[in-house]
């Protein structure tokens, strides 16, 4: 993806954050000898091209309770790992759905989610749920809760940050 | 950063404004207004509590979440089986590198499960061969081969 100059420079100055005042475009403008309009153009296409995948707030979400965070993996046969990843996907307590691969003989497990709760017990109940949605029987499969979070980098460009803070 | 553990209570208030703004934020001149509007409460009031809520450290972030792939980085998870009375000292060798962006520790004989976040793609196996090299522990690779979700969106 290639990005014309000042959509390079919004994209790293909103690294930072949004201002948080009433005109924040007018004043990351005004900082750059931009005007309000082509700062709200440029965010905009950034948001088109897909460079910025969701513009809001995003929380932290173990400081608001949800602290008990499972990654849980499936041994899916490949013929059917796209179909149960989509009804995974769908399902709302699946924040993250990805197919990853194998490595045998120490991980047999090709299919990863990430469920974020507040209880446990909440958690296991829909990877049950899981279970039950996946149309597969006898799926072998393996939960993860995390223990501890040793890092979370706030990184320049990280959809990581993001994405992976759930992990 | 460092981070408190302590869990922050939200009013009805914040829960409103965390569950509206995870959806997106307005980009047009006023959004501040416009969200204050929606919400039927004060501009200066909105303000006051997302400055808040930043500053608690309940939102990681307001504003882009940015697409590292678009923007041509690399991204993969990585697994290590850590003998237990060594994790401390091996985690804090892990973390020493830039490239590792979130650390874990997990219930399994894979106890430590980390992001790898590179400028380019090609830089991951070289992250790999380095992170082997300074905990002498073999190092699992498992690459995203298909992404079937992204919804990272909290009920609050």
């Amino acid at each position: 993806m290639v990005l014309n100059s000042t959509e390079m420079l919004i994209a790293e100055t909103l690294a930072e954050g949004l201002p948080i005042c009433s005109r924040p475009y007018q004043k990351i403008g005004e900082a750059y000898g931009l005007s309000e309009r082509q700062v709200i153009e440029t965010i905009s296409s950034l948001c088109d091209k897909g460079v910025v995948s969701r513009f809001g707030l995003i929380v932290r979400h173990r400081k608001i309770g949800f602290t008990e965070n499972a990654m849980v993996v499936w041994d899916i046969p490949d013929d059917q790992v796209v179909r149960v990843g989509e009804i995974f996907a769908a399902r709302k307590a699946v924040t993250l759905c990805y197919q990853r691969p194998r490595r045998l003989p120490q991980w047999p497990y090709n299919l990863f989610c990430m469920i974020h709760g507040r209880e446990r017990d909440v958690v296991m109940v829909e990877v049950a749920k899981l279970v039950e949605v996946s149309g597969i029987t006898n799926i072998p499969y393996d939960v993860l809760f995390s223990t501890h979070a040793y890092k979370q980098r706030g990184a320049k460009y990280s959809q990581a940050e993001a994405v992976y803070a759930a992990e | 950063m460092p981070q408190s553990n302590k869990i922050v209570s939200l009013d009805d208030t914040n829960r409103a404004i965390i569950n509206m703004l995870q959806d997106g934020f307005p980009i047009c001149e006023e959004p501040f207004a416009e969200v204050s509007e929606q919400l039927g409460i004060d501009q200066d009031d909105l303000i006051a509590r997302i400055s808040t809520l930043r500053e608690e450290g309940v939102l990681s972030r307001f504003g882009p979440l940015y697409n590292a792939e678009r923007l041509g980085g690399g991204l993969s998870l990585a697994a290590i089986k850590v003998p237990d009375e060594d994790f401390d000292r091996i985690a804090d060798i892990v973390n020493s590198f830039p490239e590792v962006a979130h650390n874990y520790a997990r219930e399994d004989a894979f106890n430590m499960w980390f992001v790898l976040a590179t400028e380019t793609p090609d830089q991951i196996d070289a992250m790999v061969a380095r992170i082997e090299e300074a905990t002498g522990l073999p190092v699992m690779n498992v690459p995203k081969l298909e992404e079937f979700s992204i919804n990272l969106r909290f009920a609050v």
